[in-house]
């Protein structure tokens, strides 16, 4: 059906990582090295994609369903708790060790970077092993 | 603090974050959902019917899209990346970055960009967690060690 738009928005997303340097992990670094030769540029990214997103999500805030009459899924949840910040912070702690995050990484294999495909497997039985914790917790509890 | 102007690309990284930004626009206004990578991966892994195609066809979208820029784009934009970790740092890498994100949910995309769009307090609490723990390792890793 309307899937053309989620191909789309994947495309875009794409070339506006290799653009804006996301992709290389060198830069990344270099971004995250703020007591070292630091270089802000991708303090720009975030401002560049805010300066629109704003815009959009203030839309968004306003509408019940999206452009095509479905639901529209804002985030519900408000609650700041430790698995917010201690996830957070393991997230961090990846990124700053090789300089992907997951958007960048899977753009970076899909351009065929072996080290890229590396990270991807192991980011990938990472988020299959907290999943299958996660059932394992709350099949104890009920 | 000294900057490294010779990297420094203000012009293509707030060209491209503002196609970020158009991105995750279009994505939360005709999908409906917050353009989040972490969440869209995660949300294969089981598939659930009905609930798969659309995952799929974002990803297909990113994965075209180094094969399109490097067609698109002039030869000046095309740089290589410079991928410096070895094997076992990727590996501990990844799976941090798989467990924290899922755990935290969300990454720089649906925290960092969509969540401080649309002002969410948990969203900024995520991000400057990861931004500062981000910041700390490389500070750790190249400058203690």
């Amino acid at each position: 059906m309307l899937r053309v738009f989620e191909f789309l928005a994947g495309l875009l997303f794409g070339l506006g990582l290799i653009l804006s340097g996301m992709t290389n992990p060198a830069k990344v670094l270099g971004f995250l090295d703020l007591f070292g030769q630091w270089d802000p540029s991708l303090a720009f990214v975030m401002g560049g994609a805010i300066l629109v997103g704003i815009f959009a999500f203030a839309v968004a805030k306003k509408r019940t369903t999206n452009f095509f009459g479905g639901a529209l899924h804002l985030p519900k949840s408000t609650h700041i708790d430790k698995r917010l910040v201690i996830g957070s912070l393991m997230f961090g702690v990846g990124w700053g060790l090789a300089g992907f995050c997951p958007g960048p990484v899977l753009v970076s294999m899909a351009a065929g970077h072996e080290k890229a495909l590396i990270f991807v497997v192991a980011m990938l039985v990472g988020m299959m092993g907290f999943e299958i914790a996660e059932r394992a917790q709350s099949s104890k509890k009920s | 603090m000294n900057i490294d102007w010779a990297h420094f690309t203000p012009w293509s990284s707030l060209s491209g974050g503002i196609i970020l930004g158009v991105a995750s626009a279009l994505f939360i206004l005709m999908n409906g959902r917050v353009l989040g990578i972490s969440g869209i991966l995660g949300g294969l892994l089981p598939p659930k019917a009905g609930d798969t195609f659309w995952r799929l066809a974002f990803l297909a979208g990113m994965f075209a899209s180094p094969w399109i820029f490097n067609l698109l784009a002039p030869t000046e934009f095309i740089t290589t990346p410079q991928i410096d970790a070895d094997l076992v740092m990727l590996v501990i890498a990844g799976l941090l970055v798989g467990i924290g994100t899922r755990y935290g949910s969300g990454c720089t995309s649906g925290h960092g960009v969509c969540g401080l769009s649309r002002m969410s307090p948990r969203s900024l609490v995520a991000t400057l967690s990861f931004m500062a723990a981000g910041f700390l390792t490389v500070y750790v890793v190249r400058h203690l060690i």
